[in-house]
C-alpha cells in the first residue's frame, strides 16, 4: 500500500444497471480492472451501500459477491416507495440508482489509480 | 430424440414497446447460418398484462401485443419459408387473439398457413380461480376490483408444441426465460429434470429476454462505456450448444458491441440471489459462471449450474387502485429554483388533506429522491437557473385526484413570477401483489388451431 491515497466515486472503478421487482431494487456493480477488485470488495459493503442510500430507507441491503465475474449484485428491499405501480416517482422503476450507488466515495492507492476508468 | 446440433435463438424484442424494425436483420443472420433457428419477441412486463386485460374489456378481439403486427409483418414470412420458428408472450392477455391475427397476418402477406399453437393455463383471473388466489394472498388480496391475475409458468407447453409441429408458438404470461428454454428443450431432447442443461438454456434466456440490453443498449455512458451505431442496435442471438451452454453475438453490420460487459451486466439484471434464480423450470446459479470474450461482437458463457424447480408458482396479481394525477410547470433564469420551490409549497398547501404530494425540482433533485421529501429537504436551496417542478399524488377518487391538475393550472395566474409550461396528467392506477400457488394448482397446455 502506499501512503499515498485518493477518493474517486466508485464509477471509476466499476459499472453497473439497476433492475426491479416490484419494491425491490438490485443493483450489480463489476469491476472495470481485476486490480480493483479487492478494494471495490473491501469498501462497498452492505454498511457503505446502506449509508449511500439513507434517504431512500431501504429496510435491507444484501450484497452477493461474484469473484468469478468480478462483480457484486447489490439487492435493496423496500427502496422503490411500492414499486412500478404504487411510487409516485418519475422513475418509478428506480431505474437511475445505480447511478447513486456509482457515486460512492472510495479510496484508492495512488499506485492503481492507472487502472481508473474514465478521464484522469 | 436427441439432437447433438447447435440451435441459434434470436430475440428481436425486449419489451412492450421495443423497437419494431430490429428482427429483419436477426433473421437474415438466422437463416444465413444454415442452423435451426428460433426468433423469440418478449413483450410483457410487469404491468403489461394488466393494461391489456383492460384493452379487453373494451375490444373483445384486443388485449394481444398492439404492435404485433409492426414486429411480425416484416418477417413472418421469411420465417416461415425459412422454418425458422416463431416464440413470443405476445398473446398476452388474448393469445387465442393474436394467433388468429397471425394466421391472418399470413395469409395478407401470400405466406403458407403457419401452424400456430397457442399455450393456455398463465391466466387465472377467472371467477374460478379467485378461492386459490385468496388463500394464497391470505390480507393481500385486494378488495379492490382485480385486473389480471397470471401465473409465471414455464417452458414445458412450449416445448411440446414445438414437437408437434407449431410454426408459431403464442404464449401469455410464460416466464421470460422459457421462451429459450422451450426451443432448447424440444431441439436437443433433454430431460425435464436435467436442471444443469436447463439452468444454461435459462440462462441464455435471461440473456435475450431484454433485446439489445445485452448488445449494447441500456449500457452506454459516454467517456465510460462508448457504443457505436445506437441508432441501429443489433439485437441478440444466442448460439445455443447441446450441454446448454451459450455464445451471445449479434448480426453483423448492425450497431452495438457485445463484450464481457455487456454481457456482465444483464447477467445480473433482475437477479437477486446469484446462486438461487428462481424460474418456473429450474434453479439457475450462477456463482460459477464463467464469461468470456470469443471473438468480435461474441461472448461465450460457460458454468451454470441448476438445481431442481420450484414447488410453487409466482403469481402477479393487478387491482384498480383509484387515480394517479401529476402536473409541472417550467422556471428559468434568475431565482428559478426559489420560484419553483415557493410553487411546490404553494401547490402543498392547496392541496393540504388531499393525499401526500411528491413534489421534484427537475434539474435539482427529482429521480434520486423518495416520495416522502426526505431527499430533496436534505438538500440546501441552490441558485439552478432552469428547474421543472413536477408534482404528483394518487386517490382512490377521480375528483379529489383531479384537484391536483387544477391547481399546478392555476399557477399561470396564482403562482410565481414567470412560470410557464404546464402540463399535466391523470391515469387510472393499478395496485400489483404477488404470490406463490403450488404448481399442481396451475394447469398448463397448448392447442394448435386448424
Amino acid at each position: 500500500m502506499t501512503d499515498t491515497a485518493l477518493t474517486v466515486p466508485l464509477y471509476r472503478l466499476a459499472h453497473g444497471r439497476t433492475g426491479d421487482k416490484g419494491n425491490r431494487s438490485n443493483i450489480s456493480v463489476i469491476a472495470w480492472h481485476p486490480a480493483l477488485w479487492d478494494l471495490i470488495v473491501a469498501q462497498v459493503t452492505e454498511q457503505a451501500v446502506t449509508r449511500q442510500f439513507a434517504l431512500r430507507q431501504p429496510s435491507r441491503v444484501t450484497r452477493h459477491v461474484l469473484p468469478e465475474l468480478q462483480a457484486m449484485n447489490f439487492v435493496l428491499d423496500g427502496v422503490l416507495d411500492g414499486g412500478v405501480n404504487d411510487a409516485l416517482n418519475l422513475d418509478s422503476h428506480g431505474k437511475a440508482l445505480s447511478f447513486l450507488l456509482l457515486d460512492l466515495p472510495v479510496q484508492v492507492p495512488a499506485a492503481l489509480a492507472q487502472y481508473l476508468a474514465g478521464p484522469q | 430424440m436427441a439432437n447433438r446440433s447447435p440451435l441459434l435463438i434470436g430475440c428481436a424484442a425486449g419489451f412492450s414497446g421495443d423497437r419494431t424494425d430490429a428482427a429483419t436483420p436477426v433473421v437474415q443472420a438466422l437463416v444465413n447460418s444454415g442452423r435451426p433457428a428460433v426468433l423469440i419477441f418478449e413483450t410483457l412486463a410487469e404491468r403489461t398484462l394488466a393494461l391489456a386485460q383492460l384493452a379487453r374489456r373494451t375490444n373483445p378481439d384486443a388485449g394481444y401485443e398492439p404492435l404485433l403486427d409492426d414486429l411480425l409483418r416484416p418477417v413472418l414470412a421469411q420465417c416461415l419459408q425459412h422454418g425458422v420458428r416463431i416464440v413470443s408472450n405476445f398473446g398476452a392477455a388474448n393469445p387465442q387473439g393474436a394467433a388468429l391475427r397471425i394466421q391472418q397476418l399470413a395469409a395478407e402477406l401470400g405466406a403458407r398457413r403457419p401452424r400456430v399453437a397457442v399455450v393456455h393455463g398463465d391466466d387465472l383471473s377467472g371467477p374460478q380461480h379467485r378461492a386459490l388466489l385468496a388463500q394464497a394472498l391470505g390480507q393481500d388480496m385486494p378488495a379492490q376490483p382485480i385486473v389480471s391475475a397470471n401465473a409465471y409458468i414455464g417452458a414445458q407447453p412450449i416445448a411440446e408444441a414445438l414437437r408437434a409441429g407449431a410454426d408459431i408458438v403464442v404464449c401469455g404470461r410464460v416466464a421470460d426465460p422459457s421462451l429459450v428454454l422451450g426451443p432448447a428443450l424440444a431441439h436437443f431432447g433433454w430431460q425435464m429434470d436435467d436442471w444443469d442443461r436447463m439452468a444454461r438454456a435459462t440462462m441464455a434466456g435471461h440473456l435475450l429476454e431484454c433485446g439489445s440490453q445485452v448488445t449494447g443498449g441500456y449500457f452506454a455512458d459516454p467517456g465510460y462505456k462508448d457504443v457505436p451505431g445506437m441508432a441501429c442496435l443489433g439485437y441478440p442471438i444466442a448460439e445455443i450448444d447441446a450441454d446448454g451452454h451459450c455464445t451471445i453475438t449479434k448480426p453483423a453490420g448492425t450497431g452495438g458491441r457485445v463484450d464481457e460487459r455487456t454481457v456482465k451486466e444483464q447477467l445480473l439484471y433482475e437477479l437477486h440471489d446469484p446462486a438461487a434464480y428462481l424460474t418456473p423450470d429450474v434453479v439457475a446459479d450462477i456463482t460459477s459462471a464463467r464469461v468470456a470474450q470469443a471473438g468480435s461482437d461474441r461472448v461465450r458463457v460457460e458454468g451454470v449450474r441448476g438445481h431442481a424447480q420450484p414447488p410453487s408458482l409466482k403469481v402477479n396479481v393487478c387491482f384498480e387502485s383509484g387515480w394517479f394525477a401529476e402536473g409541472e410547470i417550467s422556471y428559468a433564469g434568475a431565482r428559478a429554483e426559489a420560484r419553483a420551490r415557493l410553487a411546490g409549497e404553494v401547490l402543498r398547501e392547496r392541496l393540504a388533506g388531499v393525499a401526500p404530494l411528491r413534489i421534484d425540482l427537475i434539474g435539482v433533485a427529482s429521480v434520486f429522491a423518495d416520495d416522502a421529501g426526505r431527499w430533496r429537504e436534505a438538500q440546501a436551496p441552490g441558485d439552478a437557473r432552469d428547474v421543472r417542478l413536477r408534482v404528483a399524488l394518487q386517490h382512490q377518487d377521480h375528483a379529489s385526484a383531479q384537484r391536483l391538475v387544477r391547481e399546478v393550472t392555476a399557477l399561470y395566474c396564482c403562482g410565481p413570477a414567470g412560470g410557464g409550461g404546464v402540463r399535466t396528467a391523470m391515469r387510472p392506477r393499478l395496485g400489483t401483489v404477488s404470490c406463490l400457488v403450488p404448481r399442481e394448482a396451475v394447469s398448463t397446455g397448448f392447442t394448435l388451431l386448424d
